[in-house]
Order: structure tokens, then sequence, then C-alpha cells
């Protein structure tokens, strides 16, 4: 007999204006249980998220809690009634100390001043459950993203949450660190906990889950307990169809001269002397944990980073920390952060589009008609879903912001293009694209350079690995040599297994 | 969401153009004073008062477009009042000290209004290199320089005046006084530098870049925009922005003083933040300056004209203005 359900939709369905987004959704969380909510970007999945933990109202559906019918007043009611969420662009004040976040609001007080020693004893008591020897008193603006979504947990923690809610917690975390978070996940469903969590990883939604439910198009299309589905069953309920390769058919690595050339590069405290080489037509995929500096040194290379080293174009040495030169030498660099730094959120699609290749839509006045077009062509041909193309970047969901920044960097015509994180956090149809799209250019002859932390993407996109150690590149495979094992071992820095593994 | 599912429609529809009401706010706000004021005193739309309101608005008005600039590339410049008075009083001194060598004439003129200029775009440089090469805030740079200037002009007049030579002040005198057609010359040079302003904003490169830098200045360094030079050139621009008007200026009263261009940065950001441009940068619009100087000047013109209120209270009324200009306009700001 399972228990009862603590919170759980009843036919809920919410609509934006015209836009119905979410259509009779029944989902229930139990205690003691972890529910995966799976779907592609823009399913509704952070519609049912933030119905459930208050932050909006159902337009039509009740909301249930405890098994009666209640209409959660904002998040401070939710969190009232042992609701915590935690979000994907965290609820962080930068400029406070991890332990005034944790405390955020209920602070603790011994009359009228604020105990700090029992606040901060409390949050390292709760950042030791997490394995996470972070000091309380240190500012959330310098800790790294992984150890911020750590922080997030801990708040969620020390609210006692009966119903923890997360939106793709372990996108940004590292393997060893996600490792960490499943582990305690599991702890908090045992001792009773309702979980529900989003994540496009689905190795780690088979391992973790107890219950999967699938949304498509705003309904749930499948929700059944996990043992009972495979991968691949997920994947196809999400997209609708069945999913066959994932990956474009493999090329023939190509032969010829190199035409990037990366020399005793060095970004300090992060890179020490990077060697590596790129072919015309080769993907190049920069494989490593989360830290070992392959961001900074992609970053580098494109001249956003200051480094130390040589840096050749087609035999032309590249001056250093120069963004603009590398652009001209037709090198440029796609984030991982692409609302940090990779869109204009507030601004057009068309603004964002032109804003790296805007020298070529005219060096004095600006040829809108040719941005319009530019536009078009880059609505249509990275498929790109948008009804109205005058809303700003940040209206689109998150695979097609991707498919956006994509198109501004390749508006550039670059021949060397650093492809950092491609698919972060979007879902596997996008993915397929974008998996297509980097295939393509590598065919068209471009030298593209892949930084990835998804082993299948090394492994489905790579003429050629190089991976990379705490700042340092540590090893290379190609061909047939490239596989999940072989890549593990050289990032985590064990011995190839075997001479010719 | 799902809005984003439906298909892209074909590359032949016509772009919608939507009408953003928040964007007209200042423009009915414009409308509603002139109307209230040919309403309350006839001589409200007479040539002459018109022409006045005009000609004193031209100052704020040259140097509020530059601000425009530097507030939606997400700077900010307190100086811009006393540079005004400092490059004024380097302007006559100028001038009266080549009076026994050039004479009386064009040569003296041109001669002080090369010094403005040169005096302009040198303090911006500086106030745009101190922010961008030296990475200090733009509000303490100018604060900086909002008070060196000051001084400076304080003491060039020896705490006192500073007066252009009487034979040279007649014949300066037109460049404030006269005109083309009935339209005076400061009248010309505002409009001229708001035309070539909202062009410069909307239509090229360099008004794209300051939106950007203005709206995140990482995905503008990611995106290869060279960030510290276009900063850099918002304040070289205001800069020589405040050296024109200060050309209009002179001739005005020939002289300058401690009390001259006081208060003139608050009316100018004023004036760009009453027209639509975002404080913290990312949006600008120079038409709309121009509609918030206007608002500005026709407030205090209306009570000058009428007892309905004391004058005295200008500011007051001023101030109540930009407060709910801010307001009306949070909608888009926060889109934004």
């Amino acid at each position: 007999m399972e228990p009862a359900p603590i919170l759980s939709l009843d036919r809920v369905s919410r609509r934006f204006g015209p836009v119905e987004v979410l259509r009779d959704v029944d989902i229930a969380l139990r205690p003691g249980e972890i529910h995966a909510l799976i779907g592609e970007n823009g399913a509704g999945k952070s519609t049912t998220m933030n119905i459930l933990a208050g932050y909006l109202a159902p337009s039509s559906g009740r909301v249930l809690l405890d098994g009666a019918a209640t209409a959660l007043a904002g998040p401070g009611a939710a969190e009232a009634a042992g609701i915590a969420m935690i979000h994907q662009e965290f609820n962080l004040a930068e400029p406070l100390t991890v332990e005034e976040n944790v405390f955020l609001g209920r602070e603790l007080r011994r009359g009228p001043f604020l105990d700090r020693r029992r606040m901060r004893n409390l949050t390292r008591d709760w950042l030791d459950r997490l394995e996470c020897p972070l000091d309380p008193r240190l500012r959330i603006a310098d800790l790294s993203v992984s150890d911020k979504q750590m922080v997030e947990i801990a708040k969620a923690l020390g609210r006692q949450a009966r119903v923890l809610i997360m939106d793709e917690p372990t996108a940004v975390l590292s393997r060893r660190e996600t490792e960490i978070l499943l582990r305690l996940v599991a702890r908090l469903r045992d001792e009773g906990t309702a979980i529900l969590y989003t994540s496009h990883k689905l190795d780690e939604v088979a391992r973790l889950s107890d219950r999967v439910t699938v949304l498509r198009d705003g309904a749930v299309v499948l929700s059944r307990p996990a043992g009972d589905l495979t991968q691949d069953r997920m994947a196809e309920a999400m997209v609708g169809r069945p999913m066959t390769d994932l990956f474009p058919p493999r090329t023939a690595a190509p032969a010829g001269a190199p035409v990037l050339e990366v020399a005793g590069l060095d970004v300090p405290g992060r890179v020490q002397d990077a060697n590596l080489s790129v072919r015309a037509g080769e993907v190049l995929v920069l494989a490593g944990l989360v830290g070992a500096g392959r961001t900074e040194l992609a970053e580098a290379v494109a001249g956003l980073r200051h480094s130390t080293g040589r840096v050749t174009v087609k035999g032309r040495p590249l001056p250093r920390n120069d963004a603009r030169a590398a652009r001209r030498a037709g090198l440029v660099y796609m984030t991982e952060d692409r609302k940090g730094r990779g869109l204009l959120l507030g601004k057009p699609l068309a603004e964002n589009l032109t804003l790296l290749a805007l020298d070529r839509f005219g060096r004095f006045r600006i040829d809108k008609r040719a941005e319009a077009a530019a536009l078009d062509r880059a609505i249509r041909g990275h498929d790109i879903r948008v009804a109205d193309p005058t809303v700003p970047a940040g209206a689109l969901s998150g695979g097609n912001q991707q498919k956006l920044l994509l198109a501004k960097v390749l508006l550039d015509d670059p021949g060397i293009i650093l492809i950092d994180e491609p698919t972060r956090g979007i879902d596997i149809g996008t993915k397929q694209q974008i998996y297509g799209v980097i295939r393509d250019l590598a065919q068209a002859g471009k030298a593209v350079i892949v930084v990835t932390s998804e082993m299948a993407e090394v492994v489905g996109l790579a003429h050629r690995v190089v991976a990379m150690r705490a700042g340092r590149i540590v090893g290379e495979l190609s061909g047939a040599a490239i596989g999940d094992e072989a890549v593990v071992r050289l990032a985590m820095g064990l011995e190839p297994r075997g001479a010719a593994a | 969401m799902s809005a984003g599912d439906t298909a892209a429609p074909a590359p032949a529809a016509p772009r919608r153009r939507r009408v953003d009401l928040h964007a007209l706010g200042p423009v009915l706000a414009l409308l509603a004073l002139i109307v209230l004021g040919a309403l309350m005193n006839p001589n409200f739309l007479s040539y002459g008062n018109v022409t006045n309101v005009l000609a004193r608005s031209a100052f704020i008005g040259i140097i509020a477009v530059g601000m425009t600039f530097v507030i939606t590339a997400g700077g900010l410049d307190l100086s811009v009042g006393s540079m005004a008075a400092f490059i004024a009083g380097l302007m006559i001194l100028a001038m009266n000290a080549l009076l026994p060598a050039l004479g009386v004439g064009l040569a003296t003129v041109l001669a002080g209004i090369a010094v403005a200029l040169a005096a302009g775009l040198a303090a911006g440089a500086l106030n745009g290199l101190l922010i961008t090469r030296g990475r200090i805030e733009a509000f303490i740079v100018t604060l900086g320089s909002m008070g060196i200037y000051r001084s400076l002009v304080t003491w060039l007049a020896d705490g006192g005046t500073l007066s252009l030579n009487f034979d040279l002040r007649s014949y300066y005198g037109p460049v404030y006084y006269g005109g083309v057609l009935g339209v005076t010359w400061p009248i010309i040079v505002f409009a001229a530098v708001a035309a070539v302003g909202e062009i410069v904003m909307r239509l090229t490169p360099f008004g794209r870049h300051c939106a950007a830098i203005g709206a995140s200045e990482q995905v503008a360094r990611y995106s290869a925009v060279h960030v510290d030079r276009v900063r850099t050139a918002t304040y070289v621009l205001l800069g020589l922005l405040v050296g024109i008007a200060v050309i209009m200026y002179v001739p005005r009263l020939g002289s300058a003083s401690a009390a001259t261009g006081l208060l003139w940065e608050l009316e100018a950001i004023a004036a760009v933040i009453i027209g639509g441009t975002v404080l913290k940068g990312g949006f600008g619009r120079v038409w709309g300056t121009v509609v918030g100087v206007l608002i500005l000047s026709l407030i205090g013109n209306i009570l000058n004209l009428t007892d309905l209120v004391s004058p005295y209270l200008n500011g007051a009324i001023q101030g109540v203005t930009i407060i709910l200009a801010v307001v009306m306009q949070r909608g888009t700001g926060r889109a934004r």
C-alpha cells in the first residue's frame, strides 16, 4: 500500500494569456519517494514545479496538500507548509555570506541581536551533511556554481522541508558533486521527504528515481514506477517518436595541416602549459571534470581571458588577450553561460543575433533589413521556435535560447569555433539538432573544439579527445580508442588500461 | 513555454509594430503642459516665449543628449555642470588673453571655440579613462571631477566672476541672440545635436554597442565588443557636447563664476530619465531625452508666467515629475 501523497495536482491546467501551457496535469508526491519529472524544454516542467511550490496559481484544477484542496498564496505559504523549491537560477543574495543566505528571512536571535554563532554552527552542520566543507562565512559571490547549489540545498535542509522540489539540480555539478547530491537525495527520501526533481540526464533519472512522470506539450504522457522504464522508453515518451541515432554518423577524421595551434599557453592559476592543435574539418573534444580548466583554456585561446603563450591560426600568431583580433582571424568562442555571457535577455532576437558580427551589417549604419533577413534565416535554419520574432531573447525556452546563441556565433562565419557545453540544460530533441550542426560545421571544413562534460557527447562527437585535469592536458585519444572508460580514466588521472585500450 | 512551440511565421509576414504606451507617456505629458500653458497665459505660445524657452533648454539639452549615451552604456556623469563652468572660465580667460594679439574678431572667437572643444574633449577623456582603465566606479570618478572643476573655476575667478571683454562680448553675442529665419543658433544647434544623436543611437553600431554594454557588460565582452573603448567614447562625446553647450552659453552672459552651470548635471540626468532611458543602462532614447528637457523647462516657464504656484516651488514640481516619470515607466523598465 502506497502512503498517501503529501502534495498533489489534480487536473491542473495553466494558461498564460491565450497559450495553454499545462493541460489536466495529475501528479502526486508521496513521502519517501523520489519523483522525476522529465520532458523536453517547453514541455511545462517549470510551470508544474512553480505551481507545486506556490509561485504560480493554476488556471483550473486543484492543488491538494495532505489530501485537502489548498490555495498556496505564494512561496511563503508553501514554505510554511513545508514545501521548498530550489530554482535553476539560484535565489541567493550574492554579497551576503553563506550563513546569512541560509537564514535569510528567519534569522535566529538572542534578545534583540542576531545569534550568529548558532546560525553558523547550524549552517556548518547542514553543509557537513552535504559533505560540502564550505566555510559559512564565505561570500556567495566568491563561490563556484556547484557550491552555490549546495548552499541552496543546505537552505532547504534548514527549512526542514517535507517536500523538496529541485529544478535540474545536477546540471551544473561535476560528476563527484553529482554523486554526493544523489546520495543525499536518497538519504532524504529514506527519512521520509517527498522529492520531485527534473533532469535531462536520463541515466541519473533511471538510477535514482522511484517514479517517473513524462510531460509533453503540457500534458502527462506517462507516469510509472521507474523500474518499469528503460532510458530509451523515457526518451521516446519525451519526444513522441522513437529515438534513432542521437548523433549523426561519424565521418572520417581529416588529415592535413592544423589550422589552430596552441603552444605553452598559461592562464595564471587555471591552466598550465597547454599544447594542442586542430585541423580543418576536425571535431576536437576537450574532456575533463568541471573545474579542470577547459573553459579557461578555451576562453584564453579566444582572447577573452588573460594568458601567456603562443596561439597561431594558419601559421600566423594571434595577439594575446584580444578577442577582436581572434575574431578577425576567424576564431570565435561560444560561451557555456548563455544567460550571463551569451545573450542579452532583455533585448530582441535580432539585436542578439547580430551583436558579434555587427560590422557585417554596415560599418556606420546598421542595415536593419539585412538584420531582419538574417533573423529569418536563423529562425528557419536553426529551427528556433518563436511565435513573434520581436520578443526579447529571455522569452525563449532554454533550448531555443541555445539555438539563438549558436546562430549568433555562426553568423560570423568563423573558420575555427570553440563551443563550450553546447547542450547544457536543453532537451534531447534540441541536443540532436545541435549535434547535427556541429557535424555539418566539421564537414564544411571548419575546425571545431567542443568542451563538454557529457560522456555521450565526447564519444559521439569527437574525432579526437584531449583530456584535462587540474589545469593540465593529461592525454589524448583518437579514432577507435575513444570510449567512455578510456576518457574517464584519463580525466580522473588513471593509467589507460592495457597498452592498446 | 509552449508559446515557443508554434511554428515560425513565414518570412514574408510583416513585422508588427507595437505602439509602446510607455514611450508615449512623456510625449503626452509634454502636450498636456503645452495645452495647460496656453490656457493659463495667452503669451505662452508667443514667438518670444517659445524662442526663449527653447534657447534656454538648449544648454541642458545638448548635454543631456550626450548623457543619454553615457547612461545607456551603464555609466553616469555627475561632473558636467562643473565641467561647463570650468570650460566657460577657460574659454573666457583664453579669449581675453588672445585679444591683444588677435583683436576683436573672428580669430579670437574661433580660438575660444577651439579651447572649449579641446577642454571638453580632454575632460571627457579623463573621466572615461579613469572609469575604464582605472576601473573606478563612474559615480566616484565624476563625483571627484565635479568637485575639482567647480573648485578650479572658483579659483580661476578668484571667488568672483570672470567676464569676457566688453567689445568681444558684443561681437560674439549673435551666437546666442542671432539666428536664421527667426530661429536662434542655440535652438538650431540643439536640434542638430538631437537629430544626429537620435540617428547614432538607433542606426549605428556604436549606439547598439552602448545599449549592449549597458544591458550586460559580460555579454558585450563575449561578443567581441570593445567595451572599454565604447564606454570611453561615450564620456568623450559627452565632454565634447559640454564644450558645444558652453560655446552657446558664453555669449549669453559673457561671464562665468562659481555659480555657472550649477545643478546642470542633475537636470540633464533627470531629462534623460524622464525621456525613458533606463538609469541602470541597456536602453536609451535620444528623442525621449529631448522631450524630457522640454518638460523640465516648460514647468519652470509656466510657473513663471502664471501666479498659480510660486516659482520658488519649481524644483519641487520638477522633482515630483521625475519620480512620477519613473513610476509610470516601471513596466517597461522591468521588462528591459
